[in-house]
C-alpha cells in the first residue's frame, strides 16, 4: 500500500501530538499535579506505523501501557488522556480505577489490559479465535515490551495463535530495557522475532524509529492475517528515552552518554528528516503542527483539571456485570 | 423422570447450551475426540465439530486467557481444566484478568465465561489429582464460585453459568461423577439460579453446612443421625461466592448449632467464612461453638489408601461430629 503525502504527514502529526502530550505529563508530574506517568517517548513511530496498517475501529487491539501514540491513532482523545492522568471520573478506560495508561476503549475495539505484563497476549489470541470462528476478516493486534516476551503468558499465546493460524499480529516494542534489565538478559537470540520462528510463525524485525518501515511490515502482516494466512510477530527496535516511569531513576543503571547517543535516533527526528527529504514537511507546516499540538494539549489539561473526581462510593461497583451502570 | 449420573447431567447441560446458543463453545485438553478424560464432553465433538469443541494445547493459562479474549469478542466459552489441581497456571488469568475485567473497565468489558474443573479426593488420585481449590477463588470479587452436589443442580447450575454475564468457576466433585445419581426431567429445561444455597433437609437440632461430595455424605450422615434421634438440618451451599449469608443465618437461628464440612484443608478454608458469618450474624442464637470438620492441614491428599482415608471426611466422621455437637 503506498501512502498518500497527506497520510504520511498525518502519521507524523500523530507522533508529534503523542510526544507533546507525553512531555506535558512529565511536566505535570514535576509540578505535583499528577501522581504517576509511564511514558511512550521514543516508541511513537512503531505505534503509529502499526496503527495505520489496521482498519481502525474495525480491527481489534490489545495494547500495553506505552501505547499512547497507538491509542491516539485509534481515536483516543488528548483530553481523555489528561483525565486518566488525573484520575477523573469521565476517564473512559476505567473511570479512574486503573493507573494512567492502562487502556480500554470499547468504541475503538480496544480491550482493557491489566498491569500484569503479557496477559493481554492470550486475550488477543482468543479474539483471533473468535474472529476465525465467525469467519470474519478482522485482525487483532497485541503489543508488549521485549522483556515481557520472557513470560510464559506470551509463549502460550503465540504458540496457540500459530497452531490455529489465527489473525493475530504481535508487536514487540523492543526498547532495550525492562525497567533496568537490558535485553541481553531477556533472550539469547538477537531479536524476539527469532523467538517467534521456533514457534512456527513469521518473525520480522524492523527499525522501530522509521514509521514507514514499520508501516510496510505491518501492512504485509495484516494482509496475510486478513486472508487467513495466520499470525506474524513483528519486533520493532527502538530505545526507551525516558526512565521506566515517573517512579524510576534510570541514572542508577545506564549512563547519560548512552541515552544521548540514542536520542540521535529519536523517531520524531528520524521521520522529520524523511519527510523533509521528500519535500513534504516544510518549516511552516511544522510550526503549524507544533502550535496546534500545544493548543490541544493546553485545552486537554484545562478540561481535565476542571473535571470532577469520581465519588468515593463509586469504588464499590461494578464488580459484576449486573452492576454496570449506564449513566 | 429419568435417573442420571452427575457427569451425564453436566454433559447434557453443555449439549443443550451448545445447541441453544451458537456463541457457546468448549475448549480444553482432550475435550474433543476423547470426550474428556472424565467423559464429560463425550459425543459433543462429533455433534458440534472441532471448531466448537476445541482440543487446546496443553496450556491452562491460555485455555483461560484465550477464553477471556473470545468472551470479550462476544463468545460464550466453556473452558475445561482437566483437574482442579492444574488450575494454578491459569490463576493469573482468572484472578488478575477475568475477575477484574468488569471493575477495571468500569463495566465497558465483561467476561461471560465458565471455567469447569473436576475437584476433590477419595479417588486414589494422590496429591495432584485430588485437590479442592474453592477457597482460593471464593476470595475473589468478580468471580462466582459454584459447586453442585447432585445431577439436578449440576445441570441447572451449569446452564445458568453458561448464561451468566460473569466468569463462573464451576467445580465438579469428581468422586461423585458416576456415584451420585438423581432424577432429572428430560423433557423440560432446568435452570437453577446461581446465588442461593438450598436447605436440602429440614431439621431442628443442628445445621450442617456442606457442598459437593461432602453434601452427599452429609445427607447420609444426617439420615443415620435421625435413626439415633438427632434431627439435622442440611444446607447445600452450592454457590460459594457470592456468599448466601441469609440462608446460613436463617438456619442457625433456628437450630442454634452449626457444623461445617469440607474436604479442603481446614485453615483459611471456606468453612472459616461460614463460621465468621455465623459469629457476626447469629452469635446470640448459638447454643454451642461452631464446629468444622475439614481436611487436615497437610499439603494435599496422599495416595496410599489408609492415608487417603485419614485425610478425607466421610459419613462416619460426619456422624461422629454430629453426635458430639448434638450432645454439647
Ligand atoms: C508479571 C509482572 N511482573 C513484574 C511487573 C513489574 N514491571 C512492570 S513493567 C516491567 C518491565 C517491562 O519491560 P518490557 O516488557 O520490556 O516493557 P517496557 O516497560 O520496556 O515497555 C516490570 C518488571 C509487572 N508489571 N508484571
Ligand atoms: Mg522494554
Amino acid at each position: 500500500m503506498t501512502l498518500s503525502d497527506e497520510t504520511r504527514l498525518e502519521m507524523y502529526w500523530m507522533m508529534l501530538l503523542s510526544r507533546r502530550l507525553d512531555e506535558r505529563a512529565w511536566v505535570l508530574h514535576r509540578q505535583g499535579k499528577i501522581a504517576f506517568h509511564i511514558s511512550g517517548i521514543g516508541q511513537e513511530a512503531a505505534q503509529v506505523g502499526a496503527a495505520y496498517a489496521l482498519r481502525r475501529g474495525y480491527d481489534w487491539v490489545a495494547p500495553y501501557y506505552r501505547d499512547l501514540a497507538l491509542m491516539l491513532c485509534l481515536g483516543y482523545e488528548p483530553r481523555e488522556f489528561m483525565l486518566s492522568l488525573m484520575g477523573k471520573r469521565e476517564e473512559p478506560s476505567s473511570g479512574g480505577r486503573q493507573m494512567p495508561s492502562h487502556w480500554s476503549l470499547r468504541r475503538a475495539n480496544v480491550v482493557s489490559h491489566s498491569a500484569v505484563v503479557a496477559t493481554q497476549c492470550s486475550h488477543a489470541t482468543g479474539i483471533g479465535l473468535a474472529i476465525k470462528m465467525r469467519r470474519e476478516d478482522k485482525v487483532v493486534l497485541a503489543s508488549l515490551g521485549e522483556g515481557s516476551t520472557s513470560q510464559g503468558e506470551w509463549y502460550e499465546a503465540v504458540n496457540w495463535a500459530a497452531v490455529h493460524q489465527l489473525p493475530v499480529i504481535f508487536l514487540v516494542e523492543n526498547n532495550q530495557y525492562a525497567i533496568s534489565v537490558p535485553v541481553e538478559k531477556q533472550m539469547a537470540v538477537p531479536s524476539a522475532a527469532d523467538r517467534a520462528c521456533g514457534l512456527g510463525l513469521r518473525g520480522v524485525a524492523v527499525d522501530g524509529s522509521d514509521v514507514f518501515a514499520v508501516h510496510q511490515a505491518f501492512t504485509e502482516a495484516v494482509e496475510l492475517a486478513r486472508s487467513g494466512k495466520g499470525p506474524t510477530l513483528i519486533e520493532a527496535k527502538m530505545y526507551r528515552i525516558t526512565p521506566h516511569s515517573s517512579d524510576d531513576d534510570d541514572r542508577t543503571y545506564r549512563s547519560r552518554e548512552e541515552v544521548e547517543e540514542h536520542k540521535k535516533r529519536d523517531p520524531l527526528l528520524v521521520n522529520r528528516r524523511i519527510l523533509e527529504r521528500d519535500g513534504l514537511l516544510t518549516a511552516s507546516r511544522l510550526e503549524e503542527m507544533e502550535s496546534r499540538a500545544k493548543k490541544m494539549v493546553d485545552e486537554a489539561v484545562q478540561y481535565a483539571e476542571q473535571a470532577p473526581y469520581p465519588a468515593a462510593e463509586e469504588a464499590a461497583y461494578p464488580v459484576y456485570a449486573e452492576e454496570v451502570r449506564h449513566d | 423422570m429419568t435417573e442420571i449420573t452427575l457427569v451425564e447431567a453436566i454433559r447434557q447441560a453443555m449439549d443443550e447450551e451448545l445447541a441453544r446458543d451458537e456463541r457457546v463453545f468448549i475448549v480444553g485438553e482432550d475435550v474433543g475426540k476423547r470426550g474428556g478424560v472424565f467423559r464429560a464432553t463425550v459425543g459433543l465433538f462429533e455433534k458440534y465439530g472441532e471448531e466448537r469443541v476445541i482440543d487446546s494445547p496443553l496450556a491452562e493459562l491460555s485455555i483461560v486467557g484465550v477464553g477471556i479474549g473470545a468472551a470479550l469478542y462476544g463468545m460464550r466459552p466453556i473452558c475445561e481444566i482437566q483437574f482442579a489441581d492444574f488450575i494454578y497456571p491459569a490463576f493469573n488469568q482468572i484472578v488478575s484478568e477475568a475477575a477484574k475485567m468488569c471493575y477495571r473497565s468500569n463495566g465497558e468489558w465483561t467476561v461471560p465465561m465458565v471455567i469447569r474443573a473436576p475437584y476433590g479426593g477419595g479417588i486414589g488420585g494422590g496429591l495432584y489429582h485430588s485437590q479442592s481449590v474453592e477457597a482460593f477463588f471464593a476470595h475473589v470479587p468478580g468471580l462466582k464460585v459454584v459447586i453442585p452436589s447432585n445431577p439436578y443442580d449440576a445441570k441447572g447450575l451449569l446452564k445458568s453459568a453458561v448464561r451468566d454475564p460473569n466468569p463462573v468457576i464451576f467445580l465438579e466433585p469428581k468422586k461423585g461423577y458416576r456415584l451420585i445419581r438423581g432424577e432429572v426431567p428430560q423433557d423440560e429445561e432446568i435452570l437453577v439460579p446461581i446465588g442461593p444455597a438450598r436447605v436440602s433437609r429440614q431439621g431442628s437440632d443442628l445445621s450442617l453446612f456442606a457442598y459437593g461430595m461432602m453434601h452427599y455424605y452429609a445427607l447420609q450422615a444426617a439420615q443415620k443421625a435421625a435413626e439415633e434421634g438427632i434431627d439435622v438440618e442440611v444446607v447445600d451451599l452450592r454457590t460459594l461466592y457470592p456468599v448466601d449469608r441469609e440462608t446460613i443465618l436463617t438456619s442457625v437461628r433456628k437450630t442454634g448449632k452449626a457444623l461445617i464440612v469440607h474436604e479442603d484443608n481446614l485453615s483459611g478454608g471456606y468453612g472459616a467464612e461460614v463460621a465468621a458469618t455465623i459469629a457476626e450474624g447469629a452469635f446470640t442464637d448459638l447454643d454451642a461453638p461452631v464446629r468444622r470438620l475439614c481436611g487436615p492441614d497437610v499439603p494435599a491428599v496422599p495416595f496410599s489408601h489408609p492415608m487417603q482415608e485419614w485425610f478425607m471426611p466421610n459419613p462416619q466422621k460426619i456422624l461422629q461430629a454430629i453426635r458430639e455437637l448434638a450432645a454439647f
